[in-house]
């Protein structure tokens, strides 16, 4: 290492192994995949889109999505959230190169232990977007919030809050 | 009406909501299935399948689908209760995971509503994989009640 200040990497650089990470991260879960949620990134903030599909309506008289394909968008926000922020750190380090970012590589995935959704209005035939908030992220349990919603911000048409057991590293353990 | 005619009602009842409930497009998409159905319990199950799953290490479904199948099986409950809204939509539920499903095997929920005011159904429920001694899951949740119309005041 120099004892110069480092040059700060080229952008493409840091984008690709960002990128890398959550690709990885998001495509090995074939549940988030069936559902058609991507994550959009801004720099560490993500934004989770559930594309709109005509499998997730439930009542289609209205129509209106699904309050489980709703509770599975807010869940699946809830932990690819959590698991960014624990391993952002290790992907800024450099200590992974983006082309061993699999879904095999990536660290195991926090367990729910509970999820408490609020339906506040029904969910049209468009797509949804969410943000989750950890609230809290200690060594064995996480408290996260997580808002949804679709024409405008501050418009939630859902949220909820769930209790996650954190993946837990180390040698002699299957984490 | 004869005691006759009542339980053809019954079973034409059980026969048109299962109907219903399959017919939904995401139950439908997540191959759920009505098992019993009326008087404001429903039992549905949904087989395992690869897109359902949370983590491909583990084989075992993410707890969304297991949410989706307990909200589905909430509603149907509270759609058959004896006091029979014309429709219903989750104010909120809260699922408790206790353990992960084993992969392969079909997860069954029993939803029952046990308490309706004028305008809120409360509802229970519980997921089992094949080992019945040990729940999946339990769920707790409130669901509107859509009157008819001509009953509202």
């Amino acid at each position: 290492m120099s004892r110069k200040p480092a040059r700060p990497e080229p952008v493409q650089v840091v984008k690709e192994r960002r990128d890398g990470a959550l690709k990885a991260l998001v495509e090995g879960m074939p549940y988030a995949r069936f559902l058609g949620i991507g994550f959009d990134r801004r720099g560490d903030e993500l934004t989770a889109v559930m594309h709109f599909d005509e499998k997730l309506i439930g009542n289609p008289l209205l129509p209106a999505l699904h309050g489980g394909a709703i509770a599975s968008f807010l869940e699946v926000t809830s932990i690819v959230q959590l698991s960014w922020q624990t391993i952002w750190t290790e992907i800024e380090s450099g200590r992974i190169a983006p082309e061993e970012m699999t879904p095999a590589t990536m660290p195991r995935l926090p367990k729910t232990i509970d999820f408490t959704v609020d339906y506040l209005r029904t969910g049209l035939p468009r797509d949804c977007y969410a943000r989750a908030r950890v609230n809290r992220s200690g060594r064995r349990y996480a408290s996260v919030h997580v808002e949804a919603w679709q024409d405008h911000r501050d418009r939630l048409f859902a949220q909820a809050t769930g209790h996650f057991l954190m993946p837990q590293a180390g040698p002699g353990s299957d984490g | 009406m004869g005691e006759r005619t009542e339980a053809l009602d019954a079973a034409e009842k059980r026969r048109i909501a299962k109907q219903f409930i399959e017919a939904l497009p995401f139950a439908h998409s997540l191959k759920m299935e009505v098992q019993d159905i009326g008087e404001g319990v429903a039992v549905i199950a949904m087989p395992w399948s690869d897109d359902l799953v949370g983590d491909p290490r583990t084989g075992v479904i993410h707890g969304g689908a297991v949410s989706a199948l307990m909200d589905t099986c909430g509603g149907a409950a509270v759609m058959t209760h004896p006091e029979a809204p014309a429709g219903t939509a989750t104010i909120d539920l809260r699922i408790d995971y206790m353990r992960p499903a084993a992969p392969g095997q079909l997860i069954v929920t029993r939803a029952e509503c046990f308490h309706v005011t004028r305008s809120v159904g409360f509802v229970r429920a519980s997921a089992w994989d094949e080992d019945e001694e040990r729940p999946v899951a339990t769920a707790a949740g409130a669901f509107t009640i859509e009157r008819p119309k001509e009953a509202t005041t």
